[in-house]
């Protein structure tokens, strides 16, 4: 370190503050037996008990676990389709329709796909959340796949190919084993992604379907209670453990925020 | 060798599907909703007949029309680009002590300081906001010790929810991490032999700082301020959970077309303006970081 870095590490700190210090209230209060988020009474925890035997909240989970699954399975599917194209090939509209979606304001893809589906006659529901999910996750599984495609020895593939292998074998028992951390960590992204997303699913659910945040912000935009405190930490634990278990295996997720 | 054939379909077998699926579901959409912008508004909301009973083609330019000819839509989108420019400023002057800090750093703990930047992002956008519907509500430490103060002074009380200020403080706080890592990114490449020289020579902290280590952060700059000003210019979700009566922003503008008054083509209009004003921006901060990249080498 040098100079100068005492006033360095106060702002550092202050930053650092500013990031954690909201979370940590939104947790502590989780436990606080009292209806206004205001002091601390004492603990207590009756507000994951209400949690648990909220119903509106439990299917909403339920909802948004389905939704999750099936977009992280099939952009992770798509999206190490596309990562692999775009690191092998040098293609000129894949790459713009992978990073496009991740690029302009989420509140577009929402009132684009609105509008798509609406006038197809699709049912809004779990179905189009799911299929509107995909189309901006299969970017982000795209970027960390060929993140570590780029740092794989290409020749090891070609050594498959030159002994005899099909590509289909060469990619069954090369390839993809060299490639299968940054496959996880971009499925265990994109199941984060969805899980979490609030803007694309407000516009695409259609009045019945109700997810995880669907459920939070019409629960906020009534008022504050501790409910959502004691959710909220329960979704924050669940993401930290997801992108801490994805950073391990890829840590390009690091960068790839970067590109976003 | 392989045959030049099985490459080629090898080459769409893989890049095939994906591609098809954005092509459905990102870009037949955009396309839809560009057309949906020169039809008129349905009597039930959504699109009107494209051929009306009288067999006229429902195709025109009415929604831009009004788009331009009301100010108030571009006092909105001046109001979204000015709470968006203020965001990229306060984030620039927090981010920048963190990002020299992180890019200072050993080795070691740069990865865990960039990680502790990183965490807070990927943590539920609608809790982020939540948490500060809490520090900032009526009945919180905060707004009491402001109170106090402002009493102390004579002065009314003010509320901070709902208020343009709490927009203000969530943007800052959800775009930090945006500002952090391209700064970081960029401050970690420069070269210590030019401090040290330029201390040599005489230059105080002040100094090294304004001309030599400031100027070639501009890419840096530049990039996170796209990252920050675009994201912040169609937010929704802020401004509608914490701001007051006035807050009003494009996103909200936009939200509000297709869900309340159903006004799809008006929607559409708007979206594409929000949409082209993302582009001009992104293609202005990657010209201008290009431009003073170059300068910076010469």
């Amino acid at each position: 370190m040098r100079r100068g870095s005492p006033w360095l590490w106060t702002a550092a700190l202050v930053a650092y503050a500013f990031l954690y210090l909201p979370l940590l209230i939104v947790v502590v209060y989780s436990f606080n037996d009292s209806r206004l988020n205001a002091e601390w009474v004492g603990f207590t925890l009756d507000w994951y008990r209400k949690l648990f035997a909220d119903g509106d909240m439990i299917s909403a989970a339920g909802n948004s676990l389905v939704i999750g699954i099936t977009a992280s399975l099939a952009s992770t599917v798509l999206g190490t389709m596309a990562g692999m194209a775009m690191h092998r090939y040098r293609l000129r509209v894949l790459p713009i329709l992978i990073l496009a979606p991740i690029a302009i304001p989420e509140i577009l893809t929402g009132v684009s796909l609105l509008i798509f589906f609406v006038l197809l006659n699709f049912t809004l529901g779990l179905m189009s959340v799911a299929l509107a999910h995909i189309a901006f996750c299969v970017g982000f599984v795209a970027i960390v796949v060929r993140a570590r495609l780029a740092g794989m020895d290409e020749s090891l593939t070609e050594a498959a190919r030159d002994c005899g292998a099909s590509p289909g074998r060469a990619f069954r028992y090369v390839t993809l084993p060299l490639i299968m951390p940054g496959v996880i960590a971009g499925a265990l992204m994109a199941f984060t992604l969805s899980i979490d997303d609030f803007v694309i699913t407000f516009f695409t659910a259609g009045a019945g379907t109700v997810t995880l945040p669907l459920q939070i912000y019409s629960m906020i935009k009534i008022s504050v209670t501790p409910e959502v405190n004691a959710v909220s930490t329960l979704l924050m634990l669940l993401t930290l453990l997801l992108i801490i278990a994805a950073a391990k295996l890829s840590p390009s997720i690091l960068r790839s925020n970067q590109e976003t | 060798m392989p045959a030049r054939r099985p490459t080629r379909l090898a080459k769409w077998l893989i890049s095939g599907p994906p591609l098809l699926y954005l092509l459905v579901f990102f870009a037949a959409p955009t396309l839809i909703m560009v057309l949906a912008s020169f039809r008129s508004p349905g009597e039930f909301g959504g699109l009107a007949p494209l051929v009306d009973a009288a067999g006229k083609l429902d195709i025109n330019v009415d929604s831009y029309v009004r788009f331009f000819t009301e100010p108030v839509f571009f006092q909105v989108f001046v109001k979204s680009a000015w709470y968006a420019a203020l965001t990229t400023v306060i984030c620039l002057l927090l981010a920048y002590p963190l990002a020299s800090l992180i890019a200072r750093s050993g080795k070691k703990h740069r990865d865990l300081l960039l990680l502790l930047v990183i965490l807070p992002f990927w943590s539920n956008f609608l809790i982020r906001i939540y948490a500060w519907m809490i520090i900032l509500g009526p009945n919180a430490a905060l707004a009491k010790l402001v109170n106090r103060v402002l009493a102390a002074f004579g002065a009314q009380p003010v509320p901070l929810l709902f208020s343009s200020f709490a927009v203000l403080v969530c943007l800052v706080y959800v775009s930090l991490p945006f500002m952090v890592l391209p700064l970081y990114a960029n401050l970690e490449k420069h070269d210590q032999a030019l401090l040290d020289a330029a201390q040599d020579l005489g230059a105080n902290a002040w100094q090294r700082f304004w001309r030599i280590t400031f100027p070639l952060s501009l890419p840096g700059v530049y990039a996170g301020a796209a990252l920050v000003f675009i994201p912040a210019l169609g937010i929704f979700a802020i401004p509608d959970i914490l701001g007051g009566p006035d807050d009003t922003l494009i996103g909200n503008l936009i939200k509000q077309q297709f869900l309340e008054t159903r006004d799809w083509p008006f929607g559409s209009v708007l979206s594409i303006m929000l949409t082209l004003a993302a582009l001009v921006l992104a293609g202005t901060a990657a010209w201008i970081g290009r431009r003073s990249a170059g300068d910076s080498r010469a």
